[in-house]
């Protein structure tokens, strides 16, 4: 089956890129089965990009410091040379946004809308995070009413004011997600109006004879605690949340401003842990719509060369040693590796893998297992279980053990039988979110006191919380809070108090 | 599917957010720019100038673990040639080692490293110029009340001969001799005609009595209602508008004879060159005129001015008169402002002191904004003793506020005083 070429040469515009894009969209829907959102492609210069790139991709956001900030370092390294800028950057938003740059080749842009407008699009649409903890369809609208939000406040109230909101609410963004229950989509008539549905059915049922039936006055001591505790929905870790809902001194609009940064953390908080499969899902899906289209010579063999160069370039793993190297792995290298060797498994398995992997091996739905596989595993619970024995010889992994104690580190795995499933173990664990984020809680509230707010870090005694940010980030959670803080590192296992930091709020 | 061309979209979306960093880190920023000059070259400066403020002004805190003791496991990759059991030395450099081991340098990605950005020129002189003001620039400067210009503001009731606006004036008396039925001349003629015609034949004596009679009505009619009558008249009104005075003239003057270095030369350079980027800065359009000086002053161009070496004695009133002398002839008060450094080791031949100063006092100070005296030497220690010129200069400086005189003996002076010069302070 040989079709006409989409284009030739490196020229595109809009009727290119339309027909490219038709040409795809019959790959990845018929062929591949993806399921996308409604796709919205937009050609931006590189100057926008970098704006896109400081927004950390968002389309549109509310005025802030910090983002001049990011934007002044892109701008420097890209004026210098160090970087150059991503070819495209794609939205999880329904419609989903794909932004393609004009310097883009043909070929370029329909890799890119390969890569992005089905490869990311299908993830975001599929994957179990993502349908959790992010509501696609509600997010630009958002961040639409974010930004007037947060302008008609500094309109009304100054931009020095917002402006400290906002740094406190920032500073503890990472500390502002519900990990546990992901299903509060951004909606925020829904929430307000829970909340007044709630306060009404507290309101309807209240009825004071109750405080006068015998044995219901709590005893002194260790309950009025728990009371006061399970009355504050303590402990919380969403510290954003409790500040907004419970912090004593917030106005109305402060309030609404915390809420937009912690719902806009929310609306992130799948992202790095998703990375691996992310972008090894696009990348495998580029890869494959582009050699379906030179099998059926819709492109010419120097745009698939581009293509081959462009995806190794990409998907280059560098050795530890390696002078350039971070130390860590690439997600694109290791994801599309993934992709391809769990095709390689279902549909020609070694011996080695029907015994590592039973359920897949031999099963001839590569795609099948590959749409399943995107859909219901995040980076840590992917690798525990699709890592093979294969792909870590591939990669020639080995396992160190970093014990403070010893002067040498210890290699202690290595790519033989015995070292697979704790390479694979240790793997799997360095994409859990647990492992690098701070457990930090409110736990209680001094309320008959000086209503100082008592946070809690339980850790481990070797990883404290960096100090001076921890200090910096406390006086932030007073500053909203009021009235002072104390945070208490804890010894997870033994309950013994490692570190306790304090601040107070500045005086206003 | 939807294909959107976002490229004519407007630009410059963060320009909001960098101007709200700079003002962030306003006091680093300021101090950035300050090393920046001292230690740049004056012709770039501001031009495309980086930068580098301590990151610690920008920094975002967050809770973050860090690595410190116990036990943890990485997996790597490109293993080459270890085997399980083998043991390898730390990566030295701690948490920067690009090697094994790098974990701990995860939490501190943005590091104690300093942040770099370029400063557009606007951002960079503003910064420069914070504090600084021209001396009398704000009160009256820039949009000096001194110089007025006439403004066409409409019409008046009245008002001198000269400004009598014709055309309005005769449209009033043309309606109003209409209004008034005035009879026109040529009527009248018509009339006069009819009678002399039947004067002469005299055959209708009636109708000869009627015109007669009529006649005598018009001409009393014409001389009730005037040609143009002080009601009709309009003036053009003009009001004085303060007219500002958007340029200015630098006039360089600096003594090139031998007692000056070429250290010295370089001083008097940057001296120069900050002014003249200060002036541009406020003016929208800055003349330069280089005079130089050793027993005559001629004007030069800016290239001999600060290169081509001469030799001679010294004598200051030439320079000044050489000022006076252009000054008239190209720039008039009213409409440059008119400013003049003099740079000089202070050498002046006896007796000439007098009479510069006499110059300076008459003739310069009535018609510049201001005169900047900078004495520049090898170094600061040499100005134990007053120089001849100084004094005589001092004693004028201390009675016109208008000439302000310092000292410059290291490159890292200039700012300093050009603080000290044009310093809000300095104005009062």
């Amino acid at each position: 089956m040989q079709l006409s070429l989409l284009y030739e040469g490196n020229d595109w515009d809009f009727h290119t890129l339309r027909r490219s894009y038709e040409a795809i969209e019959r790959i990845a829907c018929d062929e591949l089965g993806l399921e996308v959102y409604p796709n919205r492609i937009e050609v931006i210069t590189a100057e926008q990009m970098l704006d896109v790139y400081t927004a950390h991709g968002m389309p549109i956001t509310y005025r802030h410091w910090s983002y001049g900030k990011r934007f002044l370092q892109h701008e420097a390294s890209y004026r210098r040379g160090i970087t150059s800028l991503a070819y495209e950057v794609v939205i999880n938003s329904n419609p989903c946004i794909s932004y393609l740059m004009e310097e883009n080749t043909a070929t370029m842009q329909a890799m890119v809308i390969a890569h992005a407008a089905f490869g990311h699009n299908h993830f975001f649409r599929s994957n179990h995070l993502f349908r959790q903890w992010t509501d696609a369809s509600a997010i630009l609208d958002y961040l639409e009413f974010a930004r007037s939000y947060i302008a008609t406040c500094e309109d009304r109230h100054g931009t020095a004011a917002v402006e400290r909101v906002l740094d406190a609410a920032h500073a503890l963004s990472r500390n502002g997600v519900h990990r546990d229950d992901g299903v509060r989509p951004l909606n925020l008539k829904g929430d307000q109006k829970r909340e007044r549905e709630r306060r009404e059915y507290d309101e309807r049922l209240f009825n004071d004879l109750w405080r006068t039936v015998p044995g219901t006055r709590p005893v002194a001591g260790a309950d009025v605690a728990s009371e006061r505790r399970r009355k504050l929905g303590l402990p919380e870790e969403n510290l954003l949340y409790f500040l907004e809902k419970v912090s004593p001194r917030l106005q109305p609009w402060e309030r609404e401003v915390i809420r937009i940064v912690r719902l806009i953390a929310q609306y992130f908080y799948p992202q790095p842990q998703v990375k691996l499969m992310n972008e090894g899902c696009a990348t495998w899906v580029h890869q494959r719509i582009m050699t379906r289209l030179h099998e059926t010579g819709q492109i010419n063999d120097a745009a698939f060369l581009e293509v081959i160069h462009s995806t190794s370039n990409v998907i280059t793993q560098l050795g530890f040693d390696h002078p350039f190297s971070s130390g860590g792995f690439n997600p694109y290298a290791l994801g599309y590796a993934m992709m391809g060797d769990i095709e390689r498994i279902c549909t020609n398995p070694a011996e080695e893998d029907r015994r590592w992997f039973p359920e897949i091996a031999g099963n001839g739905d590569p795609l099948g297992t590959l749409r399943y596989a995107w859909e219901n595993f995040r980076d840590e619970s992917f690798v525990l279980q699709f890592l093979s024995p294969a792909l870590i010889r591939r990669f020639r992994m080995f396992r160190l053990l970093d014990d403070t104690a010893e002067a040498t580190l210890l290699v202690d795995a290595i790519h033989d039988d015995a070292g697979y499933r704790a390479i694979r173990r240790s793997l799997a664990r360095s994409y859990d979110p647990a492992e690098s984020d701070a457990d930090v809680q409110v736990v209680d509230v001094d309320l008959a006191g000086d209503r100082r707010l008592m946070l809690q870090h339980r850790t481990r005694s070797g990883r404290r919380l960096e100090k001076r940010d921890a200090e910096a980030t406390l006086s932030h959670t007073a500053a909203l809070w009021g009235y002072d803080v104390r945070l208490e590192e804890v010894e997870a296992d033994t309950g013994a108090v490692l570190a306790i930091h304090t601040a107070r709020p500045p005086a206003s | 599917m939807d294909i959107i061309d976002r490229r004519p979209n407007p630009h410059g979306k963060n320009l909001e957010n960098r101007q709200r960093v700079l003002r962030r880190a306003r006091a680093a920023v300021a101090q950035a720019t300050r090393a920046a000059i001292n230690q740049g070259t004056l012709r770039e400066v501001g031009r495309g100038q980086a930068v580098t403020i301590p990151a610690d002004s920008l920094h975002e805190p967050s809770f973050h673990t860090v690595f410190s003791s116990g036990q943890r496991h990485l997996v790597l990759s490109g293993n080459r040639e270890f085997s399980t059991g083998d043991r390898l030395a730390r990566p030295s450099g701690g948490s920067g080692g690009g090697g094994g081991g790098s974990g701990t340098g995860q939490g501190d990605g943005e590091g104690e490293d300093g942040f770099r950005f370029v400063l557009t020129r606007d951002e960079f002189l503003d910064l420069f110029f914070e504090d600084l003001e021209l001396p009398d620039l704000v009160k009256n400067q820039i949009l000096s009340t001194e110089v007025t210009t006439p403004v066409r503001s409409g019409i008046s009731l009245d008002g001198s001969p000269s400004q009598i606006d014709m055309a309005r004036t005769m449209r009033h008396s043309m309606a109003r001799r209409v209004a008034l039925g005035r009879p026109k001349s040529t009527q009248l003629r018509a009339m006069e005609e009819e009678i002399a015609a039947l004067e002469r034949n005299g055959d209708d004596p009636e109708k000869l009595g009627r015109l007669r009679a009529e006649l005598v009505t018009a001409l009393r009619r014409m001389a009730r209602v005037p040609w143009i009558d002080p009601v009709d008249l309009r003036y053009r009104r003009y009001t004085p508008m303060p007219k500002p005075s958007a340029r200015a003239v630098m006039f360089c003057l600096m003594d090139v004879s031998g007692s000056m270095t070429e250290q010295m030369k370089d001083l008097a350079k940057r001296f120069f060159l900050l002014l003249h980027v200060f002036l541009e800065r406020r003016y929208k359009h800055v003349d330069l005129v280089f005079i130089r000086h050793t027993e005559s002053a001629e004007e030069v161009d800016e290239e001999a001015f600060f290169t081509d070496p001469k030799t001679g004695g010294t004598i200051v009133s030439t320079a000044l008169i050489e000022f006076s002398r252009i000054q008239r002839d190209r720039y008039p008060q009213d409409s440059w402002n008119i400013y003049v450094a003099q740079v000089s080791d202070g050498d002046n031949f006896s007796g000439d002191t007098k009479k510069a100063v006499e110059i300076l006092e008459q003739d310069i100070l009535p018609v510049v904004r201001y005169f900047a005296y900078v004495e520049v030497g090898a170094s600061a220690a040499m100005f134990h003793g007053e120089t001849d010129l100084w004094r005589g200069y001092k004693f004028l400086a201390d009675r016109m506020p208008r000439l302000v005189m310092r000292r410059v003996a290291e490159r890292r002076d200039i700012f300093p005083v050009f603080e000290d010069l044009f310093g809000r302070k300095a104005a009062d």
